[in-house]
């Protein structure tokens, strides 16, 4: 039997909030389910259990608030306490929730992906609502834009102790007035706290964007990438070469971390900043980083981030994309050790050879803690992803 | 002052042949019988045999003649009877009059105006009702316009022989004895741009010629049952103004393109093709087509009808995409 606690999903979170059992005692569970969703000042995240086991006892009933590290639910050993309706052992990751579930919807029987007009999906993202479970009133019973605008309307409703059903209702939005107040006690935790050092190193960028335009040719446009992609996957690999700048200061001394967590800063809309991680970004693809990219931000902007994914970030990365400013020095997110910043690209007049040529250019900065490292350090990092990024076909 | 759209058309071809003396009208029966739907009634006696003149019976041999009149400097203005019988002169139009200022790199201009009748709706049948004009609007060198107003009538036809393209002016067949008020004043308007008849947000129509109008007693339809359609007459085919197809899709969300043309390979095929190109994430519901059925137009006036959109018909396809009758809930 193990217990099922409230995580710490960053260093400034003290409490949490049960919003949503997804499982109920007697289920059988999966590692990596998820298994509740917690309210916490950032917004809603999913929490997943990191052992297999059956849900037990819960602890700690929808809408109460508990601190980090209370237990909110027992689990029981999948060989211990037999239950009358679990005869069989369960198996590990049942392909259909074994729930009541609405019956199926003209809208998601067709090709078992929901129907929703190309306007409804994005004033969904736009407004935060999930759009599972609801029911359509456009043609073909698609999910319109008035579906989606009601349900933004319909006030969080209460959750009473009912079951949870397959298909959970429109998620719970977060506030944005919390999630500022939790921003500003970590950014002055920060720089409180935190001696930083600023690098920045400009980068030229025009084999990586020849490269990536030649690719992009090659490929369906689902599955093109974008320069993010090569930002990322550069910046893990960095850090393998690198390795002093990737993990925490714990206790008065540098903790480093084996694995690479790229935290990727997502500007939330309607205001708020979140970077949960990209898990061994430095072991993706550029494919995978690509989607994963892709999934993290969808998911970010619906509130639909795993608890996971917000406690073990061991660096972070804050590209400010096309339309940004030139460049960006962080403020590093307690108690990780770096963050690495990239600016908007802009075409800068650069000496090539004897040449000047007009290059697409990307200032590139490093904010590190200088209890843990110190500028040359901070410079070889930085050097070493301008060289992952002048051969963009092996990363 | 309240006219007919053939008045307008008449008045356009006068006001043309006294402001320029290179224009002159040629076609079948355009003089001594004042042209098959009387639109040139009048004129012979007004302005004489050369420049108002009767052709033999061949499309291909006037259109020609039209197109060499037009590279030697004339502002020639040929009728056909009907778009059908247009086929006869595709040779012309497609092979000569669309490629010549391309081919000749730029050296020689082909001002001509084509105008000529389309569509169904007068027991006219299966060789004399087609629209077609959706065939020529694929034809790069061509500008394809359909004047659906009085104002258009009047004004599209100066602007036609100002262009030093080939331009084809299409009229439908119902729209002649259709009366409106025209100013005294009115003149050229300009080829390209479509036009807003209507403002709504909650579906746009998206039609030309007759349709329009058909499409607008619709919108009064669905105005009493709470749905505001909004109206595009696109007085251009070719050229199509997409940049006012997509902002209106971006204030309706949602797109009933109404043609009398048959659906497959059409101009609404087109404007769909372009909706889903530039307007995707716009759209709320699936872009939708109302179309002439795929048969040769029929004779009988029901089955005539039944071939081509109505008002109840254009009322129906836009309920159903603004409150589909299947809908689950």
């Amino acid at each position: 039997m193990s217990d099922f606690l409230m995580p710490s999903l960053g260093a400034d979170m003290e409490k949490g909030k049960v919003v949503e059992w997804l499982k109920k005692p007697g289920d059988p569970i999966a590692r990596g389910d998820v298994v509740a969703v917690v309210e916490t000042q950032k917004g809603a995240f999913e929490i997943e259990a990191f052992e297999a086991g059956i849900l037990g006892e819960i602890l700690v009933p929808v809408g109460v608030e508990a601190p980090v590290g209370a237990v909110l639910a027992r689990i029981d050993g999948p060989g211990a306490a037999p239950r009358p309706a679990m005869a069989a052992p369960a198996p590990p990751r049942p392909a259909i929730q074994p729930v009541a579930s609405p019956p199926p919807r003209p809208a998601q029987i067709a090709t078992g992906r929901p129907r929703i007009s190309p306007a409804a999906a994005r004033r969904a993202i736009e407004l935060g609502v999930d759009t599972r479970g609801l029911s359509g009133s456009g043609p073909g019973g698609a999910i319109a834009i008035a579906d989606v605008e009601a349900a933004a309307r319909k006030p969080a409703a209460p959750q009473p102790s009912a079951p949870p059903t397959g298909t959970p209702g429109p998620r719970r939005g977060f506030d944005p007035a919390a999630m500022r107040q939790a921003i500003a006690t970590a950014m002055a935790r920060s720089k409180r706290e935190i001696p930083h050092y600023y690098l920045s190193l400009p980068i030229d960028m025009g084999i990586a964007s020849e490269w990536l335009a030649a690719e992009n040719a090659r490929r369906d446009v689902e599955r093109r990438l974008l320069p993010a992609a090569l930002l990322l996957k550069a910046v893990a690999l960095a850090l393998r070469a690198v390795p002093e700048l990737n993990g925490f200061w714990v206790e008065g001394a540098p903790r480093l971390s084996p694995s690479i967590h790229v935290g990727w800063a997502i500007a939330l809309r309607g205001g708020g900043l979140m970077a949960p991680a990209i898990h061994d970004a430095d072991r993706l693809t550029l494919d995978q980083a690509m989607a994963a990219l892709r999934d993290l931000t969808t998911r970010a902007r619906v509130a639909r981030v795993r608890g996971s994914e917000m406690m073990d970030p061991t660096v972070t990365v804050t590209s400010l994309g096309e339309r940004g400013a030139d460049s960006v020095f962080g403020v590093i997110y307690p108690p990780q050790l770096a963050i690495v910043g990239f600016g908007a690209p802009r075409i800068t007049a650069l000496p090539v050879g004897d040449a000047i040529r007009p290059r697409p250019v990307v200032q590139a900065t490093l904010a590190a803690d200088h209890r843990a490292s110190d500028g040359a350090l901070g410079s070889r990092l930085l050097a070493t992803i301008d060289r992952h990024l002048q051969r963009p076909e092996s990363l | 002052m309240t006219t007919t759209y053939r008045e307008a058309i008449k008045q356009a071809i006068r006001d043309a042949l006294n402001r320029d003396e290179r224009v002159f009208l040629m076609g079948e029966d355009v003089g001594r019988y004042g042209g098959c739907y009387a639109v040139t009634k009048g004129l012979l006696e007004e302005f004489g045999e050369a420049r108002i003149r009767d052709t033999p019976l061949s499309e291909s041999a006037f259109v020609g003649a039209g197109i060499g009149a037009a590279m030697a400097g004339l502002r020639p203005i040929v009728e056909i009877m009907t778009v059908n019988f247009s086929l006869l002169a595709l040779d012309q139009i497609v092979n000569n009059a669309a490629t010549i200022p391309h081919m000749s790199g730029g050296q020689f201009a082909v001002p001509l105006v084509i105008r000529m009748a389309t569509g169904a709706g007068r027991q006219l049948a299966a060789q004399h009702s087609h629209s077609l004009e959706g065939w020529y609007a694929h034809i790069p060198g061509l500008k394809i316009v359909a004047p659906a107003t009085l104002e258009d009538a009047r004004g599209m036809l100066w602007s036609a022989l100002e262009d030093p393209n080939p331009v084809l002016i299409f009229e439908q067949v119902n729209l002649y004895n259709m009366e409106a008020e025209l100013a005294a004043d009115a003149g050229a308007v300009p080829l390209c741009g479509a036009a807003v008849r209507r403002a709504g947000r909650d579906l746009s129509l998206v039609t030309y010629g007759a349709s329009l109008h058909k499409s607008l007693v619709a919108a009064q339809l669905l105005a009493t049952e709470g749905i505001e359609a909004e109206v595009i007459d696109l007085r251009s085919l070719r050229p199509l103004d997409d940049a006012t197809i997509m902002a209106s899709l971006a204030r309706t969300r949602r797109i009933l393109v109404v043609d009398e043309g048959w659906r497959s390979g059409g101009i609404s095929a087109e404007i769909c093709a372009r909706v889903a190109e530039q307007g995707f994430y716009d759209l709320d519901a699936p872009p939708a087509r109302l179309c002439g059925v795929e048969v040769p137009i029929p004779y009988p006036k029901h089955l005539e009808d039944a071939a081509i959109p109505q008002v109840e018909t254009i009322h129906a396809a836009a309920l159903e995409l603004v409150r589909p009758s299947g809908r689950s809930t």
